[in-house]
């Protein structure tokens, strides 16, 4: 699939609002998610892009608006069947209990895998830690990991689900919040080529990130926010311009261009006076 | 495309998840072992006391009981193990197991160790309830010349028990989220208040009432009797049985409520399940037992330790290990200070606050808490 050619549209958010404590934290958002594709969201802190992926998920209810999850209101969908079609992964997830790495990838299919037998279901959790790479974490506590060892096994959980609920359900969507925050650089990019890899599968694929260099790289479809308002959506280097940087970020950044891929990077000039 | 993440150690994924086969085989045999347990220390239990039977004296009783035989047997025997010490057992057993698997689900929804009935205030509201019946029952039914019917005091006690439940939920639910943290602060308030006026009315009582006021917040088995079993456990019994309905919705709840959500559970109504199981189990067993603290928070804990934090073990292993936990209790109080005998809530607060404290003192340094 050329880049150019957009999938079908999977989960659509339309005129999306939403406040708390008297501030609008997602203003008039629009946004459509395509099957097979990866769109990031950048922005900087506060600029509502947690709120929106919650308000995408159906965690929390927009204000005014409304989600489409294949053309249906995503209120209307029961919550059993949403989680047949769609994972998430959280910024952060702590545990109160020692429960092993096995245990938690394995709360991925326990509820949708229902339907499947216990050998199948052994093995989606086998392959899940294996592709995030902490198959070898498999038997030790949650709680004794370190944070980008516990976001690998988020990630993990969140496969889990979406191969389980791939026996039942059409076209899947994956939701990763600041996916990569604790992660080396050798995992950040290890964890976006699976995610990658994953909407290559068909998945519509939305990904918080902060890196603009990786979200330049792995994003087909990046999409800036600001103070709650979508500033920009398009292919990346269609979208990136010096003027839609110095003002969302505040930042003096230089746009150069990767002479080996042929895509844009960025390098940080000073930070402006605002 | 490189996938650098893949594992290449040449661990099949196979054998890399041998270990949880193994725990497999160790829930087995923990449940196994918890059965044979409780078995054993009840049939020690119902050998114990004035009269001593021998264990094995006890097993043909039963034996012959269940059968319809027993005509070679000592009646005298028979009838102190059949009507006097089985419904004490019987109730021991049900009242430790719906104690600890109370502890269990209130930890699970919770997400915290150190949450129990008994230390967030259900049982003092409870104990509450039972006192004002106790106390005041008397007083409003003192001109008519009616008795106080049996059936109002656990009734009452499950009444108390039910609504600090459902305060302390509304206290700690805003906008549809339960903060966990203002539930357990607003918990050891409203057990405070529950206490305050418990005092107030202990202060108000005459003898009679102050004795029975005392039974009720130190906890006894020593009014068991068939009929009272009767009562309990129609309630009970079904409450032990459906809670494990809820081990998957409170394992994904360990993860926090929007990942439950998005695993697709019913998060509300996992919820409002959990805490009508622990006010129904926990009001039943105030009423029939009075407060019998730290049962709740031990052996879940014990459970844990030994099989890990698994609610599909967790909850029946607790059971096992609550009953077993609270007759061998019951067997230490009537035998410490025969021929008369100890409250339970101090034996098991005895055992218990020492193993809360080393808990706390374990837990130190883990941000986890």
């Amino acid at each position: 699939m050329t880049i150019s050619d957009p999938g079908p549209v999977l989960i659509e958010g339309l005129g999306l609002c939403y406040g708390a404590g008297g501030r609008m934290l997602v203003e008039n958002a629009s946004l459509p998610l395509e099957a097979g594709r990866v769109t990031v969201l950048v922005g900087p802190n506060g600029a509502g892009k947690s709120t929106l992926l919650k308000l995408l998920t159906g965690e929390i209810s927009p204000g005014r608006g409304l989600v489409r999850f294949a053309g249906e209101p995503l209120a209307a969908i029961a919550p059993w069947r949403l989680a047949a079609r769609r994972a998430v992964m959280a910024q952060q997830t702590r545990l109160a209990f020692p429960f092993s790495v096995y245990e938690v990838a394995r709360l991925g299919v326990d509820g949708i895998g229902r339907g499947l037998d216990r050998p199948r279901r052994e093995a989606i959790v086998a392959q899940c830690l294996a592709d995030a790479g902490v198959l070898s974490l498999a038997p030790r506590s949650y709680q004794t990991l370190s944070g980008g060892e516990k976001q690998r096994v988020q990630f993990a959980r969140a496969l889990c689900q979406l191969t389980a609920g791939r026996s039942s359900a059409a076209a899947q969507a994956l939701f990763l919040d600041e996916p990569v925050s604790s992660l080396d650089l050798c995992h950040q990019i290890a964890l976006l080529d699976m995610a990658r890899e994953v909407a290559a599968g068909g998945v519509a694929v939305l990904i918080v990130l902060h890196d603009l260099n990786l979200a330049v790289t792995y994003a087909d479809t990046l999409v800036v926010m600001d103070r709650g308002r979508i500033m920009a959506r398009g292919r990346p280097e269609a979208v990136l311009d010096d003027t839609l940087l110095r003002d969302v970020f505040r930042v003096d950044l230089a746009l150069g261009l990767s002479p080996r891929a042929g895509i844009p990077f960025l390098l940080p000039q000073q930070r402006m006076s605002v | 495309m490189t996938l650098a993440l893949r594992q290449r150690s040449g661990a099949d994924p196979a054998s890399a998840l041998d270990f949880a086969t193994a725990a497999r085989r160790r829930a087995v045999l923990a449940t196994a072992a918890g059965i044979a347990l409780c078995l054993l220390l009840a049939v020690i239990a119902l050998g114990q006391g004035a009269v001593p039977i021998a264990p094995e004296r006890v097993a043909r009783i039963l034996l012959a009981q269940a059968t319809g035989g027993g005509d070679a047997l000592a009646a005298r025997d028979a009838l102190v193990v059949v009507n006097i010490r089985l419904p004490r057992v019987l109730l021991g057993l049900m009242i430790g197991a719906a104690l600890a698997v109370s502890g269990a689900l209130m930890q699970g929804l919770f997400r915290n160790p150190l949450a129990d009935p008994g230390l967030v205030g259900v049982s003092a509201g409870a104990g509450l309830a039972a006192a004002v019946t106790i106390v005041l029952g008397d007083r409003i039914l003192a001109g008519t010349g009616l008795k106080l019917p049996f059936a109002v005091l656990p009734v009452g006690a499950f009444c108390g028990g039910l609504v600090s439940t459902v305060v302390l939920y509304l206290i700690a639910t805003r906008q549809g989220r339960t903060s966990i943290a203002t539930m357990l602060l607003a918990g050891i308030a409203l057990g405070a208040l529950s206490g305050a006026f418990t005092g107030l009315l202990s202060y108000l009582s005459d003898d009679r009432q102050l004795r029975d006021l005392t039974f009720w917040s130190l906890g006894s088995l020593g009014g068991a009797s068939w009929s009272k079993l009767a009562v309990i456990a129609p309630v009970l019994l079904p409450l032990l049985i459906a809670a494990p309905v809820l081990a998957r919705g409170l394992n994904a709840l360990m993860l926090g409520e929007a990942e439950a959500y998005h695993l697709g559970l019913p998060v509300q109504r996992i919820k409002a399940m959990a805490i009508l199981l622990v006010a129904l189990a926990v009001g039943a067993s105030v009423a029939t037992a009075g407060i019998i603290g730290f049962i709740g928070i031990v052996v879940p804990h014990l459970v844990r330790l030994a099989v890990g934090p698994d609610h599909r073990l967790l909850l029946p292993l607790s059971a096992l290990g609550g009953a077993g936990l609270l007759v061998a209790a019951d067997t230490a109080a009537r035998l410490l200070v025969a021929p008369a005998e100890l409250p339970i809530g101090i034996v098991t607060a005895a055992l218990g606050a020492p193993f809360f404290l080393w808990l706390l003192l374990r837990k130190a340094g883990h941000d986890d808490l």
